[in-house]
């Protein structure tokens, strides 16, 4: 327990070299995109940031489901870890694709169902963390915690509907050929592979910051557990 | 609650110059800022008066399914609501000549609030017990309302402009899903809030 297991290590170290080759392959190897030139870049890096904060999102409220059947601090762990990431990978893909639109849209932000929901899952995910922090007994910060993720996850998928219900200028790189207008592209094959393997990349990113996340929080429960040990 | 709301459409008259022109663009969204901002206020006072003294606690040990007492103050705060949206209805209309007494635009206002509340009481039984507790439920309210509010004023402001009701249609079908799926899900969660 107290030694960081070698499969982790291990982990860690595939992840960084991981991300050195998809940074190659994003910003060498991959051609320049015709029309927007270098700036389309970014959009490795950008979906693969907003993949990573979906499975957060997904993660989290599924474990809020099986944390409130079980009532296993355990799935608490993981789901303030699935938080914790979504929370930071979504504003990496919020940063990424402002810096994309700019020169694109021509506009640093837009209300498009995405951008919405993904400000909004970023609000509540706050939230989340605040109400977190204004509990102090472990089991009620967890139901709460739990039911509040579920309550999110619910919520999120309707914001998104409710916008798509205007228009949106996001661009659907993949399966859609009409959104050329929108700033869409189709990729060649040099740009699939940069893309599938940022996407790859991002994965393995993701169940590596888990992982270490969830060992985080363990140690944190052994240290309070000591702590209380001492004072009695 | 009352009084606040009175205030909040008195700020909205000075910040957004409701003339004429603008009235009929913009009065669906500040009758439903109104509504939400003077809704927070009922919903965190209803459930510290619980909080208070221990009454909660006294509720919970009746003989009675934990949902009935949800349902209890759901509809309780439901009714609050109304109260201050009959009277801030007429004032409304009364003060910048609109007229607000349609039905359509009357059941928007009915299933936007049962929305509101039914995530509001579940919500608000959780942030009353925090440590933190009249800042937190707009944090957390908020962000999962968002559904609500979008339909709400889109199906207010159709209304309004006398949209056919093709265009207007798809917004009251998405409020009474929203109302379906959340009174479902606090009926279920319910008891995960209040348990000891």
């Amino acid at each position: 327990m107290n030694s960081k297991p070698t499969a982790l290590r291990t982990l860690d170290i595939i992840s960084l070299i991981l991300l050195v080759i998809a940074t190659y392959l994003a910003l060498v190897f991959a051609p320049t995109e015709k029309v927007m030139g270098e700036v389309q870049r970014v959009f490795y890096f950008h979906v693969g940031a907003a993949w990573v904060g979906l499975l957060g999102f997904i993660g989290a409220g599924v474990t809020g489901i099986i944390y409130l059947k079980t009532q296993n601090l355990k799935w608490d762990l993981v789901e303030q870890a699935a938080v914790e990431i979504s929370l930071v990978f979504f504003f990496i893909a919020i940063v990424l694709g402002s810096i994309w639109a700019r020169p694109i849209w021509n506009t640093w932000w837009t209300w498009d169902p995405r951008l919405t929901s993904a400000s909004i899952v970023e609000l509540i995910y706050l939230a989340y963390l605040m109400l977190r922090q204004g509990i102090d007994d472990p089991d009620r910060r967890a139901r709460f915690g739990a039911v509040y993720t579920l309550v999110g996850a619910i919520s999120v998928p309707i914001t998104f509907l409710s916008i798509r219900m205007f228009r949106t200028i996001h661009p659907v790189v993949i399966g859609s050929k009409s959104a050329a207008a929108d700033g869409g592209f189709s990729m060649t094959g040099d740009m699939k592979i940069a893309f599938f393997f940022a996407l790859f990349t991002f994965t393995v990113i993701f169940i590596d910051l888990f992982w270490n996340r969830i060992r985080l929080g363990q140690l944190e429960q052994k240290v309070e557990q000591l702590k209380l040990k001492v004072m009695e | 609650m009352l009084v606040f709301s009175l205030l909040v459409i008195l700020i909205f008259n000075f910040a957004l110059e409701l003339d004429a022109k603008t009235r009929t663009s913009v009065t669906a969204g500040v009758i439903w800022v109104t509504f939400v901002f003077a809704g927070t206020l009922g919903l965190n006072r209803s459930m510290a008066i619980e909080k208070d003294r221990g009454c909660l606690d006294g509720l919970l040990l009746a003989p009675v399914d934990r949902s009935a007492i949800y349902f209890g103050k759901a509809i309780s705060n439901l009714a609050f609501m109304f109260i201050v949206e009959i009277i801030i209805l007429p004032t409304y209309s009364f003060l910048y000549n609109i007229n607000l007494f349609q039905p359509g635009l009357l059941l928007v206002i009915l299933l936007g609030s049962i929305g509101y509340t039914a995530v509001g009481t579940l919500l608000s039984a959780m942030s009353v017990q925090t440590r933190t507790r009249d800042v937190m439920l707009p944090i957390l309210l908020f962000p999962v309302i968002v559904p609500v509010l979008i339909a709400a004023v889109k199906a207010s402001g159709g209304y309004l402009q006398n949209l056919p009701l093709d265009q207007i249609l798809p917004w009251i079908n998405l409020l009474i899903v929203y109302d379906v799926i959340f009174i479902a899900i606090s009926f279920m969660v319910f008891d995960y809030v209040v348990e000891e």
